[in-house]
C-alpha cells in the first residue's frame, strides 16, 4: 500500500518540517518513505510545499500527479491542489487562512481553524502540527503516537522544549473528523 | 540497521568523507550546494582539506594537482559548473588520475534553471572534454544508492586510474530518504607507485597530459582504450524489475527510472506484461543486457528527463530488431508516473512499427502539446 501526502502553505508555516516529522515517523515504523521539497528561488512568504510518499515496498516516483491527501495551509494551496486529490482521498484545510469552502464532494474534507487552535496551545507556529494531527485522524497511514515518538526522538536537543507543545497540537488536530 | 532520514546531497558528502576523502575542492551551485556546504564544515572537523575555489576552473585544477599525490580527492557541481570543468577533466583523464566528480544535473542548456534534469547524459558518457577518452558514469536512483555508488566511485577511480562521475539530478540531491551510511574507512596510507610525492632519491616521476610527439600520444590513447575495454567487461551495473515474463520493456535511469517503476507497477496491475531495466552504470552502458532483452521483448519504451540521449544507446543495442518509443521531458520538467503509464499503454496497443524514428515521433507529440509557440 502507498499513500502520498502533499503539505503546502506559505514559507514560514512549517510545511517542510511537518513533512519531515511525518517521514521520520514512517521510517521509525519500518515503512519506506520519501520526502521531496519544492526548492527554488523561494523566500519567506512565498509558497513552500513538500510531497511525502509512504509505502510498504520500494518507492518509485517521489512526486505524484494525484495525491491521496493534501494539507492546504493557505488559500493558494487550496486553489492549486483541490482538483488534484485522488477520488476518495482526503483534504485538510486550514480554515484560518482561506475564505472559501472546498468544492469537491468525492473526497473527505476536514476543515479546522489550525492557527486559532495553535494560538490556544500557546504558539501559532504549531498550526502545521495541528494540521498533521487532523490528517492522521482521518486517513490510515500512521498512528498519532508514531508522530509523537518521532518528535521526541528526532528533535534537536536545543528545540526539545517545543516537543510537548507540538504533541498537544497533534492531539488537538486529531479531534477533527471529515464532515 | 541504523537508518537515518538523510538528504541526497548530504548523504553523498558524508559517504565521500567515510570513503577516506582527503581533500575537496569546489564552488557552490544549486541544486548541489548542500554537498559543498556539508563538507566545508565536516572536512576541517576531521583535519582534512576543504577549499572553496575562485571558480569551477580553479576547483577542477586543484583536484588535478591533489590527485597527482595519489590521495583520495573529489569535486562536485551542477551542469553549468561541470561544463566549466571539462578542460580539466580531459587533462585528468589523459594523465590517468583517479578523481571522483559528482554532477547534480539541472535544467539547461545555458544557465537554464535549478530543476531536476538528465540533459547532461551525453556530456557525461561521451567524455565532455576534448580528445578521445572515457569516464565511468554511475547513476543512482535513491539516496541509499547514491551513498553506495559514491563509495564505489572511489574504489573504481583508483582501480582504473580514471575519472568516475556520480550523475545525479536536482531531485535526488534535494530529497530525503531513510538510508544507512557505511562505516568509516581509514585514510589509505599505501600510496600508489605512480604518484608524485617529492620523495628524495627515488628518481623522477612525471605525470603529464602533454605528449608533443604524436606516437607517444597515440600510445597513451591505446592504453586508455584498452583500459576502457577492461572496464566495459567488468563494471556494467543495472537493476531489473519484473523482467522474467516482460513483453514490453521500459528503460530509464536515475529519477526517470524510479518514476518509470511506479508506472510499470500500475501497468502490471492492469495486466500488462511490462518490465523495467534501470541502467546504473551509464558508462559502461549495459549494451549486452539490452540486446538480450530485445530477443524477449515485443517493444521498448525509453524514458528520460532529456531529449533522448540514452535513447541512442538503447537503439544501438536493439539494432532495429524491435520498435522503440521514447518519452522525455526537457528543461527541468519532471515526468509523472501517470504520463509514463499512458506511454506504456500506447506501446502495448501494438501500433508502433520499426520504421518510425522514436525521437521524431515524440517531438511531433510534444509540439502538439505545446502548440504553435514551441
Amino acid at each position: 500500500m502507498q499513500t502520498e501526502v502533499i503539505i503546502s502553505g506559505f514559507g514560514g508555516q512549517g510545511t517542510l518540517y511537518a513533512g519531515q516529522v511525518l517521514a521520520y515517523a514512517a521510517m521509525d515504523e519500518g515503512k519506506q518513505v520519501t520526502w521531496f521539497p519544492s526548492y527554488g528561488p523561494e523566500m519567506r512568504g512565498g509558497t513552500a510545499n513538500c510531497t511525502v510518499v509512504i509505502s510498504d515496498e520500494e518507492i518509485g516516483s517521489p512526486t505524484v500527479k494525484y495525491p491521496k491527501a493534501v494539507l492546504a495551509l493557505n488559500l493558494p494551496s487550496l486553489d492549486k491542489y483541490e482538483d488534484m486529490i485522488a477520488p476518495g482521498g482526503c483534504l485538510v484545510v486550514n480554515e484560518s487562512m482561506v475564505n472559501r469552502k472546498p468544492e469537491r464532494t468525492d473526497i473527505r474534507v476536514v476543515i479546522l481553524p489550525a492557527n486559532e487552535i495553535a494560538q490556544e496551545i500557546g504558539n501559532e507556529r504549531a498550526a502545521n502540527m495541528v494540521m498533521l494531527g487532523a490528517l492522521l485522524a482521518n486517513i490510515d497511514i500512521l498512528p498519532i503516537e508514531a508522530l509523537e515518538k518521532a518528535l521526541k526522538n528526532h528533535t534537536a536537543q536545543r528545540l526539545q522544549k517545543f516537543v510537548e507543545m507540538n504533541i498537544q497540537a497533534l492531539r488537538r488536530g486529531g479531534e477533527y473528523r471529515a464532515a | 540497521m541504523a537508518l537515518e532520514l538523510i538528504k541526497g546531497n548530504v548523504a553523498v558528502a558524508e559517504a565521500a568523507v567515510r570513503a577516506g576523502l582527503v581533500s575537496y575542492f569546489g564552488y557552490p551551485i544549486t541544486p548541489q550546494t548542500e554537498l559543498l556546504e556539508y563538507v566545508s564544515a565536516r572536512m576541517p572537523e576531521l583535519n582534512r582539506a576543504f577549499l572553496q575555489a575562485e571558480s569551477e576552473l580553479g576547483a577542477i585544477n586543484m583536484v588535478y594537482g591533489a590527485a597527482c599525490t595519489g590521495r583520495r580527492t573529489m569535486t562536485s557541481s551542477s551542469s553549468p559548473g561541470v561544463s566549466l570543468m571539462q578542460e580539466g577533466l580531459s587533462y585528468i583523464s589523459c594523465t590517468e588520475l583517479p578523481v571522483v566528480v559528482v554532477d547534480v544535473v539541472r535544467g539547461g542548456p545555458g544557465l537554464g534553471n535549478i530543476a531536476p534534469s538528465q540533459a547532461d547524459y551525453n556530456q557525461a558518457t561521451r567524455g565532455g572534454g576534448h580528445g578521445e577518452y572515457h569516464q565511468i558514469v554511475l547513476a543512482p536512483a535513491s539516496v541509499q544508492e547514491a551513498i553506495d555508488l559514491t563509495t564505489l566511485a572511489f574504489d573504481l577511480a583508483e582501480k582504473y586510474r580514471s575519472v568516475v562521475m556520480v550523475l545525479m539530478d536536482g531531485s535526488l540531491g534535494q530529497m530525503m530518504e531513510p538510508a544507512e551510511l557505511p562505516p568509516f574507512q581509514p585514510i589509505k596510507t599505501e600510496i600508489p607507485d605512480w604518484a608524485v610525492r617529492g620523495i628524495p632519491g627515488r628518481g623522477k616521476h612525471v605525470l603529464t597530459s602533454i605528449n608533443i610527439d604524436p606516437p607517444a600520444q597515440e600510445r597513451t590513447n591505446i592504453r586508455l582504450m584498452t583500459r576502457w575495454q577492461e572496464i566495459e567487461a567488468n563494471e556494467v551495473r543495472y537493476k531489473g524489475y519484473y523482467l522474467e515474463d516482460a513483453e514490453y520493456l521500459v528503460v530509464g535511469y536515475g529519477t526517470a527510472g524510479r518514476i518509470s517503476l511506479s508506472a510499470v507497477r500500475a501497468a502490471r496491475e492492469k495486466g500488462l506484461k511490462v518490465g523495467l531495466l534501470r541502467p546504473i552504470s551509464l558508462a559502461p552502458f549495459p549494451y549486452e543486457v539490452v540486446s538480450d532483452l530485445a530477443e524477449q521483448a515485443k517493444a521498448f519504451l525509453v524514458v528520460e528527463m532529456n531529449n533522448g540521449q540514452m535513447l541512442e544507446d538503447v537503439r544501438l543495442a536493439v539494432a532495429n530488431r524491435k520498435p522503440i518509443a521514447f518519452y522525455g521531458r526537457m528543461g527541468g520538467t519532471v515526468p509523472f508516473a501517470d504520463d509514463v503509464l499512458q506511454e506504456i499503454e500506447d506501446l502495448a496497443s501494438g501500433q508502433l512499427g520499426l520504421e518510425e524514428n522514436p525521437r521524431d515521433r515524440w517531438l511531433a507529440k510534444m509540439r502538439v502539446e505545446f502548440g504553435t509557440g514551441a
